[in-house]
């Protein structure tokens, strides 16, 4: 089988959603070597199985899609994680040794895919992003499934988790709530949402492994064409939809940049693998050194709004609020990977010549980006609707300055650095999927979701309040989130490392600001709720800047409360679907570990990983 | 004093970190069938009182186990790997320098169980139980900073202790508790991270992160100039915990809104730490660049002498409205500053007097915040001139045992010879005369000079704020009696009272031990 073909197996089946770009770019790959055509190259199915794997579950799904009746969609979702879960299982027998396939038949050191350690991991954390994730969209895309049927029925759906579910829509609706809230009516569509995340990652697995950039570029694609469907697949609301637009105007910007200094690059060096595009851009010809350096800027711009770096980010909280709860956690954890990978690929494996240009130009990224997100972040007012998903976006926005530093360090000391941005995004990726794990299952009672919504938390759902506040504390690098500390201290010894002083300073900086608004989130969960039915903000706590606009919508929520609960009482709380219980446990007890032992994933900040 | 085998002192060692913590979620489970007590409130204060009475058991065996005869050496030492990549360590251990501060954080937090025992804290909305909690991982954060031997790991425990601080004051506290907690949190974590930049700093250039291996070295692999910015950065972070003026600000309004046992805790152990760290990293870390900023460091310890004792005089004036924990809080200030000067100079002689100037603030402010939380609780305010009114509040009327025991406090605290507070600021005043070589000595000189005359500002207020409250009319049909100390009190007190005697008509008991330590830290760990 040709390269051609075989590379189109996990991206070219998804054409359907990643459309043409795939066998273009990569017969323009292939012009480099004429020789190739010719040759048949042998294939390490186990090195790609990964995010072959969920590629073809992807088709799994879409097809039986077709055929499963719609009472009995809850099957689609467990078959979707039943392919995560093999597509991590994949990932095991790779540990042995480091894997390359889809190599030139003329020259077998330079190869497309490589399965190495950088590889690896970071295809555990999209894939184990993405499991989570469908833990979260479990609840979502089941009330479609089950929402017309269970009714006419009469009985209570397979899980038993959701019947109050047809309850609490009615005061929800009386309330007038703005159109857009998870109503369990509405759901999210089973077959397309499992078919479109499935594909989705099988797009971010492949990238890390891509080493050439047409490959990445494809990868990129596929990882990031499904998102916007996934943004937009709230049916009926405006405010989805005008979240995808918005993803895809500025992502499809993104690409069209970065197709176009691929292309200066390609036309400058004649290759695109990128340990050749290395070699090649030391000694570019004379005539075409500012092509060189025109493409190699432009495709690191491209990059840049990928991961939502600074100038970059304004699509974020929109994008973030717009979209289903489940898709703004995937976004801000795997999203950001698939950006920064591709990054990491591009400046530390590809370009590494002109470190002098891009180490800089990263640095002062990276300060921009978490003093933006923080800074916005902090001005988020606390009753405002949906704060908390917001409050989250912003923060992803800052953490994704923080990760940005390792990087910029590479530039001055080395590829050694790149451990220091693994490890942190390790981190990151556990304890802000959990905080999104808590707002969802906030957001099931509270629809609005505001951070005044999160208000005694403790009193009602213990475990979930001690876990948010558990995460947030990771999130803002103090113990008890041990990891989170010590992950923020990778970070900052990579740059002292690299003598880039200034960098620290700003990033201590922020630190101090995330945590103001981290704490002040985490300190609310501990207050005391006011008494329901009296509308009146007693002792009105500065921790929890509720103000008069906070205090009407609780007191009308606390008015239409009653009606609300007597179908879930006795208990204070609606027991917690199990895939959300699940995926807060799953999140919080990784976090834990992690902060009794830290080497897991700290480990990779003090070796070489490519 | 013991023969205590060395593998049960590190366990003691490790048991002592451990302990409240696994305390501390004990704590926020429902009590054991048996141990229920009254109610579940009680149940949970007395499970506070037996894990830190537990710990102050394992602290004075350790104690007792000790070998004397060798302070300077580093005992109980435990050291397993933790986190390769970072190269952090879990590196215990105990010397003379180190010791005296465990036994005081474990017989404080002990004291402070034990006073919230006997009065629970009450605050709207919330439970004993998660103030047992934070109370136990506070006591652990503050162990931990004294007993760990890796800069890392010395971050970690520093930072441990502003979580259950913020909460223990924003829940807990007084008035304007939270905009006090905020600034407590946020002034300590802005210091602190520019701390980790300049330990960094330290590890990176020097490629170790351990204490010991690092004063061995005594900044021998550091080029002067990372030093000094080492020093700056490090030195910011401690002394914002210290606090050193002008970075103080947020101790006041942390004091005044605390609770009882978050005013002693913080102004007991927790301002502690800065001075610890300073003795513990600066001096022996990056001798070169403390040597080029130690002027710099006495100047601000000297101004903070004399700007709390200016505050205080100001606060103790009537019709200033002063608030007595206030008050404390800006003595505090002043007694840090002493503490801060001893360091500065950089002398055995004044280190050692910072030190024993350290235990002895610890127990006498801290018996000074549990007092005037009594005061605040019979009174209902600490607004001294509420309290005063025309007259005075007379505390010796009202309720003797209290006002002796405020008047013994007060004495204590301003430095009468034969008590602990006049030792430790003998001895920073006689470093100041005679600095390290290489030290300007006119600027000393003069240090010692303003110093002095601090003293007798210092003098001059807590004099003033015994007249105030202590003193006063003859009690009338409107100021009746006042419970005196009730049994629970004495049992809190009289630790504190008896110790600050015993040290200061003993102090060759804490310089002994401290001492050779500091003898080899200030000589390159080769003494």
């Amino acid at each position: 089988m040709t390269l051609t073909a075989v590379a189109a197996a996990p991206a070219g089946l998804l054409g359907l959603a990643a459309g043409a770009p795939a066998p273009v770019g990569q017969a323009a790959g292939r012009t480099a070597g004429p020789a190739v055509a010719e040759t048949v190259q042998s294939v390490d199915w186990a090195a790609v199985a990964p995010p072959a794997v969920a590629a073809g579950f992807a088709l799994i799904v879409l097809v039986a899609d077709l055929f499963v009746r719609p009472e009995r969609k809850a099957l689609l979702g467990r078959t979707a994680i039943a392919g995560l879960i093999l597509a991590l299982g994949a990932l095991i027998p790779l540990r042995a040794a480091d894997r390359r396939t889809f190599c030139l038949t003329t020259d077998p050191g330079v190869c497309s895919y490589t399965a190495d350690r950088f590889t690896l991991v970071i295809q555990v954390l999209v894939l184990g992003g993405a499991l989570l994730t469908a833990l979260l969209s479990l609840p979502y895309t089941r009330g479609a499934a089950e929402g017309v049927p269970a009714r006419r029925k009469g009985g209570p759906g397979p899980s038993g988790g959701l019947p109050a579910g047809g309850d609490r829509r009615l005061p929800a609706g009386g309330r007038g709530l703005p159109a857009g809230e998870p109503s369990r009516s509405g759901g999210l569509p089973a077959g397309e949402f499992w078919f479109l995340l499935l594909s989705a990652s099988a797009g971010a697995a492949l990238l890390p492994a891509a080493r050439d950039l047409a490959t990445l570029v494809v990868a990129l694609e596929v990882a990031s064409l499904p998102v916007f469907a996934l943004v937009g697949l709230k049916r009926g609301d405006r405010r989805s939809g005008e979240a995808a637009l918005k993803f895809f105007l500025s992502s499809v910007t993104a690409t069209a940049v970065m197709l176009l200094g691929v292309s200066f690059v390609y036309a400058a060096t004649g290759t695109l693998h990128l340990t050749e595009l290395a070699q090649r851009l030391d000694a570019v010809p004379e005539g075409l050194g500012t092509v060189a350096k025109a493409g190699v800027a432009l495709t690191l711009v491209g990059f840049a709004f990928k991961t939502a770096a600074a100038p970059f980010h304004f699509w974020v909280p929109d994008t973030y609020v717009g979209a289903p709860l489940p898709v703004a956690a995937y976004l801000s954890v795997v999203g950001k990977a698939v950006g920064l990978t591709g990054l990491i690929l591009v400046t530390v494996v590809a370009f590494p010549s002109y470190a002098d240009v891009w180490g800089p130009a990263l640095a002062v990224l990276a300060a921009l980006t978490m003093t933006a997100g923080n800074a916005a972040a902090l001005r988020q007012p606390a009753g405002r609707a949906r704060s908390a998903v917001r409050l989250l976006a912003w923060s992803s926005v800052a953490q994704a300055g923080y990760l940005l530093v390792p990087i910029a360090a590479a530039a001055y000391s080395g590829d050694d650095q790149i451990g220091a941005t693994v490890a942190y995004a390790l981190m990151y990726a556990v304890v802000n999927l959990g905080a999104f794990a808590v707002a969802a299952l906030v957001a099931r009672t509270r629809p609005l979701n505001r951070i005044s919504d999160y208000r005694g938390l403790y009193a009602t759902r213990p475990g979930a309040a001690l876990a948010l506040a558990f995460f947030l504390l990771c999130l803002a690098g103090l113990p008890p989130g041990v990891i989170g500390l010590f992950a923020k201290v990778t970070v900052f010894s990579a740059a002292v490392d690299a003598g880039l002083g200034w960098l620290a300073v700003i990033m201590a900086v922020n630190v101090v600001i995330a945590l103001y608004y981290y704490l002040r989130w985490a300190a609310v969960l501990f207050v005391t709720p006011r008494p329901q039915g009296t509308g009146t903000p007693s002792a009105a706590e500065p921790g929890a800047p509720g103000g008069p606009e906070a205090a009407s919508p609780a007191a009308g929520e606390a008015a239409a409360e009653p009606a609300g609960t007597t179908a879930a009482r006795p208990g204070r709380a609606r027991p917690a679907p199990v895939p959300l219980t699940l995926a807060i446990a799953l999140t919080a007890v990784a976090g834990v570990v992690l902060s009794g032992w830290p080497q897991l994933v700290l480990r990779f900040a003090a070796t070489t990983l490519f | 004093m013991l023969d205590i085998s060395e593998s049960v002192m590190q366990f003691l060692l490790a048991f002592i970190l451990v302990a409240p913590l696994l305390g501390a979620v004990a704590a926020l489970l429902p009590a054991p069938p048996g141990l229920k007590g009254k109610s579940p409130e009680q149940a949970v204060l007395r499970h506070g009182v037996t894990v830190t009475g537990a710990v102050l058991l394992a602290t004075i065996v350790l104690a007792l186990g000790f070998d004397h005869d060798q302070p300077s050496k580093m005992q109980a030492t435990t050291d397993i790997s933790w986190i390769t990549a970072l190269g952090v360590r879990v590196h215990l251990g105990v010397d003379g320098i180190s010791l005296p501060l465990l036994v005081l954080t474990a017989l404080l937090t002990f004291l402070c169980a034990l006073h919230s025992h006997g009065s629970p804290p009450r605050a709207p909305g919330t439970h004993p139980r998660a103030f047992v909690a934070l109370l136990l991982v506070l006591e652990s954060g503050t162990l931990a900073t004294f007993a760990v031997l890796d800069l890392l790991l010395f971050f970690l425990a520093f930072e441990m202790v502003l979580i259950p601080m913020y909460f223990l004051i924003a829940r807990w506290g007084g008035a304007a508790r939270r905009a006090a907690a905020w600034r407590f949190v946020l002034y300590t974590l802005l210091g602190s991270v520019v701390m980790l930049l300049g330990l960094l700093l330290v590890g990176v250039k020097s490629g170790t992160f351990d204490m010991v291996a690092l004063a061995t070295d005594n900044g021998r692999d550091i080029s002067t100039s990372v030093q000094l910015i080492a020093v700056l950065a490090i030195g910011t972070g401690l002394a914002v915990k210290a606090p050193m003026w002008p970075l103080h600000s947020w101790l006041p309004d942390a004091h005044t809104a605390a609770p009882t046992a978050g005013s002693v805790l913080l102004a007991g152990v927790l301002l502690k730490m800065g001075t610890y760290g300073f003795v513990r990293i600066v001096l022996p870390i990056a001798p070169d660049g403390m040597h080029l900023l130690a002027p710099y460091l006495g100047a601000f310890a000297v101004a903070g002498i004399i700007y709390g004792s200016l505050a205080c005089l100001a606060l103790a004036r009537p019709g200033a409205r002063g608030d007595l924990k206030r008050l404390i809080a800006y003595s505090s200030v002043g007694h840090m500053g002493f503490v801060l000067l001893g360091i500065a100079t950089m002398t055995p002689t004044g280190v050692n007097g910072a030190l024993f100037a350290n235990i002895a603030h610890g127990l006498i402010t801290g018996l000074l915040f549990f007092l005037a939380g009594a005061v605040k609780e019979r009174y209902g305010t600490a607004d001294l001139d509420t309290l005063a009114g025309a007259t005075g509040a007379a505390l010796y009327g009202r309720a003797p045992r209290l006002g002796g025991l405020l008047a013994f406090a007060a004495v204590a605290s301003l430095g009468l010879p034969g008590l602990a507070g006049f030792w430790g600021e003998m001895l920073t005043l006689f470093g100041a005369f005679d600095p390290a070589a290489g030290l300007s000595r006119p600027a000393f000189r003069t240090y010692l000079a303003i110093g002095a005359f601090g003293t007798l500002l210092t003098a001059a207020y807590l004099l003033i704020v015994v007249r105030r409250v202590c003193m006063g009319a003859k009690e009338t049909a409107e100021r009746p009696r006042l419970p005196d100390v009730a049994r629970y009190e004495y049992a809190a007190w009289t630790p504190l009272a008896a110790l600050t005697v015993v040290a200061g008509l003993w102090p060759a008991l804490l310089l002994g031990l401290t001492d050779p330590a500091v003898q080899q830290l200030l000589a390159g760990g080769t003494s």
